[in-house]
């Protein structure tokens, strides 16, 4: 039976999104596997009723442990524990630091295969075959597992969330014994927020601003494109920007920037020479604004539009907010 | 204090990445260099030492690879390292991500460190995970993504940035850290350090030098197996609009947004 | 369009900066505060890395010369970060001189060292009268190739750089060396470069300051007038009596080919050039076949172009992008890929522009010393001369514990170097006077094999009167796929500088629109920009994106003075 065993990473009474979409994941192939996806959650006094929800995304079961949160070694702990008491041919995690630091400490842990970064799995003869990209998104590698166990650690946002179960899944406690190293960490605060830091790496909607923009103060119109979308969305900027001073280098994308691969990655402004090409050309939606028709950004991106931005993003901004409903 | 930072050589930035038609494999030829992310690794140990609050007696650089990872070795040295390990031996050769971490945890046995440092990526490959393997094989706790570090005399007070923002998680020592790039500014090495870094003492070692078990390394015994390398699927071509009416515009937008459920 | 009718020399903008005051430190910091070494090579290209190839050879059969050069017998000064990567030349060898410095090894072993790409079996010369009509001519004397090899410096630096470090040399790249010290009327050594200093030249948080290196000879390798060397010629007044160096521009490209060339080609134009007299334009292209030692066909492709030219729309770049749309380079690259590229300014006087060679306590080798045959549009081989003669002259001086190298002029003088250069002196000058006339007399003094009596002279690139023409018109759009833009041009070379890195390149921001589209046109790496909203006549605006700069040093000969960025900045050429 090849079972899978899926992290769930939750916080503040919700389950991370990544997370969901590992859990949809894992349901998908244990199917093809003709096997099940359990999930397991480790935190203090987690809600039976938070973990019992992962059934609508395709767990047939979800395994709730004690200990510390926010830290990966209590969970190469439990998860090491679950593996070797149960019937699981696989570990797969949503991408996010954490699920980096236990699958690799388990890894170790069980002297197992472990592939990361991963884009897509298929099942082939029984069996799970990752697939990863590698040298700067170029080439595509396929990486087969020889050990009894295999590691699947996906990149951000790699997996779809689907909620193809129907109801909730019955949870069970699971004991285990933390190891020395996981009791010598300890949480002193969590998720702190922090206004003035710019995290364009975890955004899933980016509203790039370049030259086009004018001066410094069109970025006014990138932000308020961003915050029209709302949630996880930031604003970035090209290079050439970031030296004359018009937005902070915490936003800059580039060869020499940042690389990102949000959901959305709207350019406004950008000509998209190849510098700044490299690092956002994984992005899943390239939408570009332009006024120069011969603009590079026009050949890659998948929606562009020839015009003015500052014609553009006003309207744009105003339509988003009222299809939003706010 | 005795602090033990990880190296790797990579190769440059600059240098095309390919793969070599004949083997399969990635081209590693052309040029090489002490992995960025090492270097504000070598930084934060040297700002502990600097910093006066625990006294460190010494920093090794230890680094796994082929005879041309000296020079990586001598680039940590030139940075403030006191002296290097080079654990050089055939039989680690192609090893995987967990054979590596195993491979350095076993060298880093011999040293019995207080700290092990290392940076939290490598412009070549695997990212977070180097740090969390030699964590487990030598029983210590481990964080990564650290992006500010307090040491007080048995542990360490980290900032790291996850999921949810800013964790500050106090670790006790002996302990594996990889930081990020945020975490400081790495010094330049002045032209004497530079020059004087061939003198240091640098000791190579074999795989029986610290009992790494050969049947859980190599290319051939790696758990995960690179199986082929294929191209990415190609990009359809995309949809071009000529603003003429920008409300209309706009509309087709929102549209093609709404289709791919990105609003 | 712009159809400025002014006439305006860049000469007239100098740029901001006194060179003996910066460039120059009057004494050296205390003992223990610097460096000592025995002989310090500015530059690890070809020449300087022969210079210092033969230091060593020379060296190894005399342990008691060398105990007395102290722990750093031979020290490199590289601000690539590797020896090679921003050196860029044609290039095709005449063998003898790197037969002389490495005799041990064999043609075939140059290859397998990945250096050299063949030996030249068949060549042609060919004149491209329009866009699609080649011409083939009777290979004219300096053109005759047979028996020569096709390189790449900037491999073979990295070979050079190899055997010094194995014979025992200090090689320190990502280093620049930024100031030339001189102690009462001699060249002492030489300062490293500061790092960590911010856009506006505040040192930063890792602010380390450079290093003074005390040599007993140094050795300016500089390449096309390094600062250094320029700063050495106003100090010692090395250029008196001399004419005035003049430049040329090549841009290269390396392409992998689906079928091999089979024999070196030239061209002498006119297209893509003018040949109207009043846009001064002179240059000519290269076509070389390689055979790397995967046994992959490669082909190398360059256009040169002499600053002397008066549009100021004149762009080796784009002429070079133009080229390769005729039918004869159509036919040889489609089908392939593009795998490198760059571009290299290279001293064209010759003979007469050559500064002294020598000055007390240093000397200069290769491009710094301007030993470049533009007639044969060759140059290595009197690098690698060159830099043995000043070897030779060193170990003798040190061994007789002297440090006059002042023999080195006459020995250059009556080496291979100096004859082949005196043989052309008059060659090239009569091209200022337009490609017909000036043909005519320039084939009169090849011809006569140098035998006419005479000096010609060359006037200064910068002091060229530029007018805004119309050769902008020839140049075709880029496609991305067999015609290239600047940018990308630039991205594949490697080219990471630092973005708060300081400027490096001295220009005047507030010029006439003449002299900032020569400029904007020249730069290969497209460095300097006009702003959008620029008035259309009168002055202008110059934005200097200097971290685009490849290190070619065109900006030196029309107006600017480049001088070395932060070590390990800049272009990682592998195969130039």
């Amino acid at each position: 039976m090849a079972n899978i065993l899926v992290y769930a990473l939750h916080y503040d009474g919700a389950i991370n999104k990544n997370s969901l979409g590992a859990v949809s994941e894992g349901a998908k192939l244990a199917a093809e596997l003709g096997g099940e996806a359990h999930a397991i959650l480790l935190g203090e006094n987690v809600p039976q009723e938070l973990a019992a929800t992962l059934g609508k995304y395709g767990a047939k079961k979800v395994l709730v442990a004690e200990g510390p949160e926010g830290l990966a070694q209590p969970l190469v702990d439990a998860m090491a524990a679950a593996i070797s008491g149960g019937d699981y041919s696989y570990a797969l995690f949503g991408g996010g630091l954490l699920g980096f630091e236990i699958g690799a400490g388990l890894a170790a842990r069980l002297g197992a295969g472990v592939a990361m970064e991963v884009t897509a799995v298929r099942a082939e003869g029984g069996e799970l075959v990752a697939e990863r990209p590698i040298l700067g998104d170029s080439a595509i590698s396929e990486i087969k597992y020889r050990s009894d166990v295999g590691i699947i650690i996906g990149r951000l946002n790699a997996f779809e969330i689907n909620e193809s179960g129907d109801s909730d899944a019955p949870v069970e406690q699971l004991s285990f014994e933390l190891s020395p190293q996981a009791t010598q960490a300890t949480m002193v605060t969590r998720g702190e927020q922090r206004g003035a830091d710019v995290d364009i790496e975890g955004a899933s909607i980016l509203i790039a601003g370049g030259r086009g923009l004018g001066k410094a103060e069109g970025f006014e119109l990138a932000e308020a494109l961003a915050n029209a979308f709302g949630g996880n969305s930031a604003v970035a900027a090209t290079r050439a920007v970031v030296d004359a001073g018009w937005y902070p280098y915490a936003a800059q994308i580039g060869q020499t920037g940042k690389t990102v691969a949000p959901k959305l990655y709207l350019a406004a402004g950008i000509s998209g020479a190849i510098q700044h090409k490299v690092g956002m050309q994984a992005s899943e939606n390239i939408v570009a604004i332009n006024k120069d028709a011969n603009a590079p950004i026009f050949e890659f991106s998948d929606l562009g539009i020839v015009g003015d931005l500052n014609k553009i993003l006003p309207k744009l901004t105003e339509a988003v907010k009222a299809k939003k409903g706010s | 204090m005795k602090i033990c930072v990880l190296v790797k050589e990579v190769p440059d930035a600059a240098v095309e990445k390919k793969i070599n038609p004949s083997t399969g494999r990635m081209d590693r030829s052309g040029e090489k260099n002490l992995n960025p992310y090492d270097t504000h690794a070598i930084e934060a140990a040297m700002q502990i030492k600097e910093g006066g609050t625990v006294p460190v007696e010494e920093i090794v650089a230890v680094t796994m690879g082929p005879d041309s990872a000296v020079r990586a070795l001598h680039k940590a040295v030139s940075l403030g390292a006191d002296r290097s390990v080079h654990l050089s031996d055939e039989v680690v050769a192609g090893s995987d991500v967990a054979a590596t971490g195993y491979a350095l945890a076993k060298t880093l046995q011999r040293e019995s460190p207080d700290l092990v440092l290392l940076g939290q990526q490598s412009d070549d490959g695997e990212c977070y995970t180097i740090g969390a393997v030699v964590a487990e094989h030598l029983g210590m706790p481990s964080l990564t993504q650290v992006i500010k570090m307090d040491v007080e005399t048995e542990a360490l007070r980290c900032e790291r940035q996850a999921e949810y923002g800013y964790d500050t998680v106090q670790i006790k020592l002996p302990a594996v850290i990889s930081v990020g790039d945020a975490i400081n500014e790495p010094r330049y090495p002045s032209l004497k350090a530079i020059m004087g870094a061939k003198k240091k003492q640098l000791d190579s070692v074999s795989a029986s030098d610290v009992e790494i078990d050969a049947s859980k390394v190599g290319g051939e015994n790696s758990a995960a197996q690179w199986v082929s390398a294929k191209a990415p699927p190609a990009k359809a071509a995309g949809e071009i609009i000529e603003d003429e009416d920008t409300g209309e515009t706009v509309e087709k937008i929102v549209a093609w947004l709404d289709e791919r459920k990105l609003i | 369009m712009h159809n400025g009718n002014g006439k305006v020399a860049p000469d007239r903008f100098p740029p901001p900066v006194d060179s003996r005051k910066e460039f120059v430190k009057r004494g050296l910091d205390d003992e223990d505060e610097l460096i000592e070494v025995g002989v310090a090579i500015v530059g690890g290209g070809t020449a300087g890395l022969a210079c210092a190839n033969r230091l060593l050879q020379l060296l190894a059969d005399d342990p008691e010369t060398l105990e007395r050069l102290g722990e750093v017998p031979v020290a490199v000064v590289e601000k690539a970060k590797t020896c090679g990567g921003h050196n860029l030349s044609g290039a095709v060898v005449r063998p003898q001189a790197l037969e002389e410095l490495f005799p041990e090894m064999t043609r075939e072993q140059w290859r397998e060292e990945g250096f050299a790409f063949g030996e030249v079996k068949k060549e042609a010369v060919y004149l491209t009268p329009t866009s699609k009509l080649s011409v083939r001519i009777p290979t004219p004397p300096p053109f005759k190739n047979h028996g020569n090899e096709v390189i790449s410096v900037s491999a073979l630096a990295r070979y050079q750089q190899r055997q010094a470090e194995d014979a025992g040399a200090y090689i320190l790249t990502e280093t620049s060396a930024t100031q030339l010290v001189v102690e009462d009327g001699k060249v002492v050594g030489v300062r490293s470069g500061d790092k960590g200093r911010g856009k506006d030249g505040e040192p930063l948080g890792n602010f380390e300051p450079g290093t003074d290196i005390k040599a007993k000879a140094t050795v300016l390798a500089e390449g096309c007038w390094g600062h250094l060397t320029g700063a050495a010629i106003k100090e010692f007044d090395l250029a008196k009596d001399r004419e005035p160096q003049v430049w040329e521009l090549g841009v290269k490209e390396v392409w992998k080919v689906t079928k091999p060339l089979d024999r070196l080609i030239h061209t002498m134009g006119p297209w893509p050039l003018k040949i109207s007299p009043k846009y001064g334009q002179i240059g000519g292209t290269w076509i070389y076949p390689m055979k790397n030692a995967a046994g992959e066909d490669l082909v190398s492709i360059g256009f040169v172009v002499e600053l002397e030219y008066a549009d100021a729309t004149t762009s080796a770049h784009d002429l070079l992008q133009t080229f390769k749309t005729h039918p004869l380079v159509r036919k040889i690259l489609e089908g392939g890929e593009r795998v490198a590229w760059g571009a290299k300014a290279l001293p064209g006087g010759g003979y007469w522009s050559m500064p002294k060679l020598s000055m007390p306590g240093a000397l200069l080798v290769g491009d710094s010393g301007g030993m470049v045959d533009t007639m044969a549009l060759k140059g290595v081989h009197h690098c690698i001369k060159s830099g043995m003669i000043a070897a030779e002259t060193i170990y003798a001086a040190l061994k007789r514990s002297s440090s006059d190298l002042s023999a080195y002029e006459d020995a250059i003088d009556e080496s291979s170097v100096g004859r082949e250069l005196w043989e052309v002196r008059n060659a090239r000058q009569p091209l200022q006077k337009g490609l017909l006339i000036g043909g005519a007399l320039s084939g009169l003094q090849q011809v006569s094999k140098g035998k006419l009596p005479g000096r010609a002279d060359w006037h200064r690139n910068d002091a060229k009167p530029m007018f805004i023409g119309n050769t902008k018109d020839v140049y075709v759009k880029p496609d991305g796929k067999y015609t290239f833009d600047k940018l990308s041009s630039v991205f594949i070379t490697g080219n990471a500088t630092r973005d708060d890195a300081p400027n490096h390149i001295r220009v005047q921001k507030h010029v006439p629109r003449e002299v900032a589209e020569t400029w904007t046109w020249m730069c290969p790496a497209g460095v300097y920009e006009i702003p959008d909203d620029a008035p259309e006549e009168g002055e202008v605006d110059v934005i200097v994106n200097y971290t685009n700069c490849v290190q070619c040093g065109a900006i030196t000969a029309k107006g600017g003075r480049l001088t070395t960025p932060e070590g390990g900045d800049g272009p990682l050429y592998q195969i130039l």
